[in-house]
C-alpha cells in the first residue's frame, strides 16, 4: 500500500492512453471482404495496432484508434481497401 | 540477493571524511554505485572501488563519464529496486542538477555524499556551500556533517530516512573540503549485520521498474495532477520532521551515537546570542563559544545538521529564549545576502522579534576561526546595543585594500 | 526471415497513443517490442515517445518504462541493469529507446560511456533525421540537403554516421534497420536480445510530418530510402558484418540501386535542393562513399 500522501507519477498500461485516437481521424480505410487475400500486410504496418486478426483470420479495423493515416490502403496489395472521407460512403 | 562480503567487525579507525563517507557505504550494503571523479571527493569514490574490488562490499560499481550520468544511472538502479549510491562536489553537483529533480520527483531514495567546494569560474577548490546551497529546491533533503563521525553515521540514517513509506525522497550529505574531506579523526564504524537492525534490505513498496507489474514512471502529466506531485514532495518533507526524530533516537540507542536530530545546540539553555551555523562552521563556533563564555559573554551555539527540511521549529524555539541570532553562510544567494540568514528570518517572523545579523565568511575556502566568529560576535553585539534589528555583513571583506 | 504469420499476435504497444498518423517510430518500437517480449524494461529519453505514451495515469507501453532527461537514456539504461543484476533479476532486457537527437546529440556522451563499459543494454535509436518532438529542427542525424525550421534553405552538412562511430566502440551487436521491413527489424532485436553487452540498433523511422509526405507513404518513403541506397541496412556480430534484406540484395548485385531522386523527389523537406544537380550529386556521392567504405569494411571483416 502506498501511503496517502505518496502521489507518483505512475502510469498503468491502458488502451487509449490518448483517448479515442480514432477522432483524429479525417479519412477511413475500409475493407472490402471479396478482395481481401488475408495476406495481413495492412495488420503488419499498422503503425496504430488498429486492425485485428479475426477468429476466420480477416483483418479487422479497429475504428476507434484508427487515426485514418492510410498505410493500410496504401500497401495493400490487391487493392482490398479503399479510404475515404469521413461521412462519406464508399464510392 | 546480496552476497557474503569479509566481515570488518565494530571498530574505530582513524580516517578522513571521505573515507567515513566509503565505510557508511559500505556499513548501509549499498548495492549500486555510480560515480564519476572530482576535487575532493575522489577519495570516496577509489575507496568504495577498493572495497568493491576486494570482495569487501558486494556492490555493482558503475564508473561512469560524467556526473551527469552517475545521477541518471543511480536512478536507474533506484528504480530497479536496488540502494544507490553517488558522491560528487561542486561543478560536479551542479552538473548533476536536472538528475536532482529526477530523482526527487520520481521518489528515489539514493543517498549522495558532496563534499562542499566552491564553484567556479575562477578554479577554487576549497570549502564553499554555493555548491550544495544552488541545489536548495531539488527536494533533495540536506544534512551538514560537522565531523568524520557525523558523516559516516548521517549517510546510514538518511538511508533509513528516505526510504521510509512516508517519505521516498533522495538526500545529500554534505562535509566542508578538506576540513573533513581529507582530515583524519576517529570514527567508529560498524559491520553490515549489526547495521542492518537498523537498515533493513530496501524494499521499494510505493514503485519500481517491475516486468511482473508493468508502470511507466514520468510520461506526460497535465495541470491537472502535476500540482499534486509537487505537493506530495514537500508534504513528505513535512514526515520527515516526524520521522528522522525517533530515527535518531533508535540509532542513538543501538549505536551510541548522537549529532541532535535537525540542530544540536551548544551552551545554548542559558544563552542569550546564539549563533546557527552548519558543519564545520559550528564546530569552530563552539570554540569561540568557549572563549567568550571566559569573558562572560552569555553566548551558545546551534548547528543546523538538516537544511532542507528547514528545521524552522527549531530555531523558533531557540529564538523565543535569546536575544540576538547570528547566522554563519557560507554561500551567496546573490542579490539578496546569505541563504541561511534569509532562512532564520523567514523562519521566526511572526513567532518573535528577535533580531538576526548576518555574516558571509570563508567563501571560496577562507579560513575561519574562532577569533574570527568572536570579532563577529563583538559586531553583532555593538548592532544590537545601537538598536539595530537586522544586517548582513560581508565578513572580512578585503575590497579597497592595496 | 520471420513471416507476417508466424509473427507473435501479442501487443505491447497498445492502440490508442498518441503518435502522429502514420508514424514510423510507432511501427519499429511496436516490433522491437514484439521482439524482446514481456521481460523487458525501457527507459525513454526526451523524444516523440515520451510523448507518445499517452497521458498519465495511463500510458500506452504494456512493459516498465521509465522516463528520463535528454541526455540521460544510456546512463540510466546503465543504472537499470546494474540494479536488476544486484536483485538477481535474470532475463530481463534493458532497452533504451530515444530519438535520434537523444542519441547523435544531447546523449552521444552517455552513450558511448556506456558501450565502452561494455553494460549490458540494447540501446535502439529511432532515426527521423530531425528533433521532432519539438517542432523539426535540424539534428547531426539530417541529411545533407534537408529542410528543417532551423535549416530552412537545406542542411549544408551530411549526417554524422552514428553507427560506425558505434561499431568502433567494439561492441557485441551493431545493426541498422528501417521501420518499411518490419520483419528485418524483428530479428535483428531478436538476435541482439540473446546476446550479453551493449547493443545498438539504428532505425531510419520515416515521419510525415518532419519529411513533408502524406502518411500513407510512410513505409513507402522507407523502401526507398533502402533502394535507393541511402539507407542500408546490416548487421554486425561476432567480428563479422553483413549486409541484410534489399541492402543484401544490392550489394551482391541482384537489385539494382534507384537514383537517390526517387527516394528524395517524394519529400517536400528536400524541395530547396531538388532541382540542384550538384548538390543532388553530393548526396550520390556520400551514398557511394558510404556504399564503398561498407563493402570494404566487409571484406576486411571477413
Amino acid at each position: 500500500m502506498v501511503k496517502d500522501h505518496i502521489i507518483l507519477p505512475v502510469s498503468k498500461p491502458t488502451e487509449g492512453s490518448m483517448g479515442k485516437t480514432g477522432l483524429w481521424r479525417t479519412f477511413r480505410p475500409v475493407i472490402n471482404y471479396d478482395k481481401c487475400v488475408k495476406c495481413l500486410l495492412c495488420w503488419f504496418y499498422c503503425p496504430d495496432i488498429a486492425i485485428k486478426i479475426r477468429d476466420d483470420g480477416y483483418p479487422e479495423i479497429d475504428y476507434c484508434y484508427c487515426k485514418g493515416c492510410g498505410i493500410c490502403w496504401h500497401e495493400c496489395k490487391v487493392k482490398a481497401i479503399s479510404f475515404v472521407r469521413e461521412g462519406e460512403e464508399v464510392g | 540477493m546480496l552476497g557474503k562480503v569479509k566481515k570488518l567487525g565494530k571498530k574505530t579507525l582513524v580516517i578522513t571524511g571521505n573515507y567515513a563517507v566509503a565505510y557508511a557505504a559500505k556499513s548501509a550494503r549499498v548495492e549500486v554505485v555510480a560515480a564519476y571523479p572530482i576535487t575532493p571527493q575522489t577519495s570516496i569514490v577509489e575507496k568504495i572501488a577498493e572495497f568493491v574490488e576486494t570482495g569487501l562490499m558486494n556492490a555493482k560499481y558503475i564508473r561512469v563519464e560524467s556526473e551527469h550520468s552517475a545521477m541518471a544511472a543511480c536512478v536507474g538502479a533506484s528504480a530497479a529496486g536496488a540502494r544507490a549510491f553517488t558522491a560528487t562536489s561542486s561543478q560536479g553537483l551542479a552538473y548533476m542538477h536536472e538528475m536532482l529533480h529526477w530523482a526527487a520527483r520520481a521518489r528515489l531514495p539514493i543517498v549522495m555524499a558532496v563534499v562542499n567546494r566552491a564553484m567556479a569560474t575562477p578554479w577554487n577548490i576549497w570549502s564553499d556551500h554555493q555548491d550544495s546551497m544552488s541545489q536548495r529546491d531539488t527536494g533533495w533533503i540536506q544534512f551538514y556533517a560537522s565531523n568524520n563521525q557525523e558523516a559516516y553515521d548521517t549517510v546510514i540514517q538518511a538511508y533509513r530516512l528516505c526510504e521510509d513509506e512516508d517519505i521516498y525522497l533522495p538526500a545529500f550529505i554534505c562535509l566542508d573540503a578538506f576540513i573533513l574531506s581529507h582530515t583524519s579523526m576517529p570514527v567508529t564504524i560498524h559491520d553490515e549485520e549489526d547495521v542492518d537492525k537498523f537498515l533493513p534490505k530496501y524494499e521499494a513498496r510505493h514503485w519500481k521498474l517491475d516486468v511482473d507489474n508493468p508502470v511507466t514512471n514520468g510520461n506526460i502529466v497535465t495541470p491537472d495532477h502535476y500540482y499534486e506531485m509537487s505537493w506530495s514532495m514537500d508534504e513528505s518533507m513535512r514526515y520527515v520532521k516526524k520521522k528522522f526524530p525517533e530515527i535518531c533516537e533508535e540509532y542513538k540507542e543501538l549505536f551510541g551515537q548522537w549529532h541532535g536530530v535537525f540542530t544540536k545546540g551548544y551552551k545554548i539553555d542559558d544563552a542569550e546570542y546564539v549563533i546557527i551555523a552548519p558543519g564545520t562552521l559550528f564546530e569552530e563556533s563552539c570554540v569561540a563559544v568557549d572563549m567568550l563564555r571566559e569573558n562572560n559573554v552569555p553566548i551558545g551555539a546551534l548547528k543546523l545538521r538538516v537544511y532542507r527540511p528547514f528545521p524552522s521549529e527549531d530555531i523558533i524555539s531557540v529564538a523565543r529564549k535569546c536575544k540576538m541570532l547570528i547566522t554563519l553562510d557560507r554561500a551567496l544567494s546573490y542579490g539578496f545576502n546569505g541563504p541561511i540568514f534569509n532562512d532564520v528570518r523567514s523562519a521566526i517572523y511572526g513567532e518573535t522579534g528577535t533580531p538576526v545579523f548576518g555574516y558571509a565568511v570563508g567563501l571560496g575556502g577562507r579560513d575561519v576561526t574562532f577569533n574570527d566568529i568572536s570579532s563577529i560576535v563583538r559586531d553583532a553585539t555593538l548592532k544590537l546595543e545601537k538598536g539595530l534589528h537586522s544586517s548582513f555583513v560581508y565578513y572580512g571583506l578585503k575590497v579597497g585594500e592595496k | 526471415m520471420v513471416s507476417i504469420r508466424d509473427m507473435p499476435k501479442e501487443e505491447l504497444l497498445l492502440p490508442g497513443h498518441a503518435a502522429c498518423p502514420g508514424c514510423g517510430a510507432m511501427i519499429a518500437l511496436r516490433y522491437a517490442l514484439k521482439a524482446l517480449g514481456k521481460r523487458t524494461i525501457m527507459c525513454v529519453p526526451a523524444c516523440c515517445t515520451s510523448v507518445i505514451q499517452g497521458l498519465y495515469p495511463h500510458t500506452s507501453i504494456a512493459v516498465p518504462v521509465l522516463n528520463i532527461a535528454f541526455a540521460a537514456a544510456a546512463s540510466t539504461a546503465s543504472g537499470i541493469s546494474a540494479g536488476l543484476k544486484a536483485r538477481n533479476v535474470e532475463d530481463v532486457t534493458v532497452l533504451a529507446w530515444a530519438g535520434d537527437g537523444g542519441t547523435y546529440d544531447i546523449g552521444i556522451q552517455a552513450l558511448s560511456g556506456a558501450a565502452e563499459r561494455g553494460d549490458d543494454i540494447i540501446y535502439a535509436c529511432y532515426d527521423n533525421n530531425a528533433y521532432g518532438n519539438t517542432g523539426i529542427q535540424r539534428s547531426g542525424a539530417t541529411p545533407y540537403g534537408a529542410w528543417t525550421t532551423t535549416t530552412p534553405t537545406g542542411k549544408k552538412e551530411h549526417r554524422k554516421p552514428l553507427e560506425l562511430i558505434m561499431l568502433e566502440h567494439n561492441i557485441p551487436y551493431v545493426a541498422t534497420a528501417c521501420s518499411a521491413f518490419p520483419d528485418d527489424l524483428y530479428m535483428k532485436f531478436k538476435k541482439a536480445r540473446k546476446i550479453k553487452g551493449p547493443r545498438f540498433i539504428l532505425i531510419l523511422s520515416p515521419c510525415p510530418i518532419a519529411w513533408r509526405f502524406p502518411s500513407w507513404s510512410t513505409v513507402e518513403i522507407g523502401k526507398l530510402a533502402v533502394k535507393s541506397g541511402a539507407w542500408v541496412l546490416w548487421e554486425y556480430h561476432n567480428g563479422k558484418l553483413e549486409f541484410t534484406g534489399w541492402s543484401k540484395l544490392i550489394a551482391e548485385g541482384k537489385l539494382k540501386k534507384i537514383p537517390v531522386i526517387e527516394y528524395l523527389k517524394h519529400q517536400g523537406r528536400f524541395k530547396p535542393i531538388l532541382k540542384d544537380e550538384k548538390a543532388i550529386n553530393e548526396i550520390e556521392r556520400r551514398i557511394n562513399d558510404y556504399w564503398k567504405f561498407m563493402k570494404a569494411l566487409k571484406e576486411a571483416l571477413k
